[in-house]
């Protein structure tokens, strides 16, 4: 029960570090990608949609590093082709960290989709970009704080003048290579949705990979999207594996 | 004061309320819940498009245009 990067249609090198950037629409997310990456880029569709997808390169303190732009989203949780696909790649892909780049100006909005990323994989690093237009609109952003109460790594940056991008590459490499371990901060369910997602992991856990988020998944199956399931099993390559899955939905279904 | 709810898509250029619930359900009440619109979000109506169909609000610091359609499905308390 293998995944890999080949499923999404990306070719790392052996030693490269793959990491995704994730961030509302309209967060200065493709100005951040293409600071880090300068002019090391390729652009092309993620497999079987037609949703554009930028990868590109660069190297910080001797790592090699695969930069993967996912599509500017509000939430990992409706259907549209453009949420699937940055979900399908956080949650399957593996990426060795998930940058979330937010705008300072209106950070309140950008949380939604920190938490939803945070609550898939705990190697997350926010990026609070726009700074030099929530100071001249006077705002001011405790990027400690927030760091704390997230439990993840917050960067303040200004991508188009550059500002903060060292920092940014630092905390992305150290989240990454698990120099800084992360406690992000989970959402709390009610009692009754946590115990009936506990209840659901335990019966899809023997069907799933071993390193997916089972938890979460149960949530999203309780939630009664199939679109997960369906996401894992085009990327599953083994018949007997398929057929298990098929089984094991067929039983919590029941 | 009497506090009136009214359908967002019926509060007047410049007018604003507080969200009071979503009677959208289904993949379009995930949507607005994402764009910030929850129990108590601030909301104002900015402007209208010429048919007056879409009109664009400020939800929570941004700028977001909603079809009548969809704004019909957010209820809205005024005060």
């Amino acid at each position: 029960m293998e995944l890999t990067y080949v499923d999404f249609g990306l070719k790392p090198l052996p030693d490269q570090l793959v990491i995704a950037l994730a961030g509302n629409p309209n967060t200065g997310k493709s100005t951040v990608f293409n600071a880090l990456t300068g002019l090391k880029q390729h652009t092309g569709n993620w497999p079987g949609k037609t949703v554009l997808r930028a990868e590109g390169s660069f190297i910080h303190r001797n790592n090699k590093i695969l930069l993967v732009d996912l599509p500017g989203t509000y939430s990992l949780l409706a259907t549209s082709a453009d949420e699937q696909v940055a979900r399908d790649f956080i949650c399957l892909g593996r990426p060795n960290a998930t940058v979330v780049v937010t705008d300072a100006t209106c950070l309140e909005r950008n949380l939604n989709l920190v938490l939803q990323v945070m609550e898939i994989t705990p190697k997350v690093v926010v990026c609070v970009n726009l700074m030099d237009e929530a100071k001249r609109r006077k705002i001011r952003v405790d990027v400690d704080t927030l760091s704390r109460e997230l439990g993840v790594p917050c960067i303040p940056t200004t991508a188009r003048d550059g500002v903060g991008l060292d920092k940014l590459k630092d905390a992305i490499l150290d989240v990454a290579t698990g120099v800084t371990v992360t406690s992000p901060r989970r959402v709390t369910y009610e009692p009754y949705i946590k115990q009936a997602a506990t209840q659901l992991e335990a019966r899809i856990r023997p069907f799933l990979p071993k390193w997916v988020n089972h938890y979460w998944i149960a949530l999203r199956l309780l939630e009664g999207d199939s679109s997960i399931i369906k996401a894992i099993w085009s990327r599953l390559e083994d018949d007997s594996v398929r057929a298990v899955i098929k089984e094991g939905t067929a039983a919590w279904a029941r | 004061m009497s506090v009136s709810i009214v359908p967002l898509s019926q509060l007047p250029n410049g007018g604003s309320g507080r969200v009071a619930s979503l009677t959208a359900q289904g993949l379009i009440r995930r949507h607005l819940l994402d764009l910030g619109l929850v129990t108590g979000s601030w909301v104002e109506a900015i402007r209208r498009s010429p048919a007056g169909d879409p009109a664009a609000f400020n939800i929570r610091g941004a700028i977001i245009a909603l079809r009548n359609e969809d704004a019909n499905q957010i209820l809205i308390s005024i005060d």
